[in-house]
């Protein structure tokens, strides 16, 4: 097949792709976006060359417009537009999760200073304000008094982007010491792995403890939820475990939940649509770059079958 | 410039030494000078030419 990879800057991530596609003797156009421009009948892109295009922006809002600019050319992207726009923000990331009966930790979005100290007055202490867009854990504030929560509403709405005047509040979810990365292909897991840290931020970009972990039925149900909720595609979902004690779980990272640290359930906080793998890649046994090319081959060959057949 | 099968060679844009980079490095890609620590960018292959890798933006992420 001939794959196009959306990208401003390779990493681990994409090198692994890059060579997984390679090896299976794949052409692969390397796009890109900084150079590249996207117009609205045509583009600078080889579009109709390709069977499929890989998203692997880094910058979302180039994520979102490339994507979008290349679906209106008719070439099948992965992931679509419409995925993108739904994970992108975690407003609309939340709605989504909650509109498909996924469990998801309790959130409020205010405009004001004064509407977000009332949000952040009725979760109560601690709790937790973040960004609508954005990754890695950064600008995440979990806030322990009202003194806390009045200056950083006031740094926000001062220093802030526009959007950091769309203050988007959440409970704290006391988990223990770890949430739970999966990445899944349409619903599908292709592997998971906890992120543990003594920090109550457990990012694996913020220096969060990798280790793989099985999901159970329950999980994987909630991952095929998540994922449809916002329009499937190639995802990052996180989970975080309720009802188990930190002392009874495994504040070491790699053991997983058992019998006497079991969750009572899962609470999905968050959908990613432009997935990181490496740390997958290295946490477990599983071959995720062959996984996903796997699962590109399909969509390209699903993309072809519906446009040869009427 | 190669100077064996394993590795190429190129200029750390930030100090003007000489560094080694792995022979299959390809433009786009994000290598780390083993002198500062800087991200630097793969620019052109032949001949390689790094620049320092753009800083962190806001929207950058998963």
């Amino acid at each position: 097949m001939r794959v196009g990879v959306l990208y401003s800057r390779i990493r681990k991530d994409e090198k692994l792709l890059l060579d997984e596609l390679r090896e299976r003797g794949h052409e692969v156009a390397k796009i890109d976006v900084r150079t590249e421009r996207f117009g609205l009948e045509s583009t600078t892109v080889a579009v109709d060359d390709l069977d499929v295009v890989v998203d692997r922006c880094l910058a979302t809002s180039r994520s979102l417009y490339a994507t979008q600019f290349i679906d209106s050319y008719g070439v099948p992207v992965v992931n679509s537009p419409e995925t993108g726009d739904v994970c992108a923000d975690k407003a609309k990331n939340s709605l989504a999760l909650a509109e498909a009966d996924v469990p998801t930790p309790a959130t409020e979005v205010a405009f004001t200073e004064e509407a977000a100290l009332e949000a952040i007055e009725s979760f109560g202490y601690p709790c937790v304000l973040k960004p609508v867009t954005g990754s890695w854990g950064r600008l995440m504030a979990k806030i322990d008094s009202r003194n806390a929560a009045e200056a950083i509403l006031e740094h926000k709405e001062t220093l802030g982007h526009y959007e950091h005047k769309v203050f988007y509040v959440q409970e704290f979810v006391d988990k223990p010491g770890r949430d739970v990365r999966v990445l899944a292909v349409d619903g599908e897991p292709i592997a998971a792995m906890t992120r543990s840290s003594d920090h109550w931020l457990t990012n694996a970009a913020k220096g969060g403890q990798t280790a793989s972990f099985d999901l159970d039925e329950r999980a994987t149900e909630l991952v095929e939820r998540a994922s449809d909720a916002v329009g499937g595609g190639m995802l990052g979902v996180d989970l975080m475990e309720v009802g188990v004690e930190p002392e009874a779980d495994t504040a070491e990272a790699g053991v997983e939940a058992n019998d006497d640290g079991a969750p009572d359930d899962y609470t999905v906080h968050e959908v990613n649509h432009t997935v990181e793998f490496k740390s997958l890649d290295a946490a477990t046994d599983v071959d995720v770059p062959a996984r996903v090319v796997d699962w590109l081959e399909t969509k390209a060959a699903a993309a072809v079958d519906g446009a040869v057949t009427p | 410039m190669t100077s064996d099968t394993d590795t190429l060679v190129a200029e750390d844009p930030i100090t003007g030494e000489q560094i080694d980079l792995p022979a299959d490095v390809e433009v786009g890609e994000i290598v780390d000078s083993p002198v500062t620590g800087t991200e630097l960018e793969v620019i052109s292959l032949d001949p390689v030419v790094l620049e320092e890798a753009p800083e962190l933006e806001e929207d950058w992420g998963e």
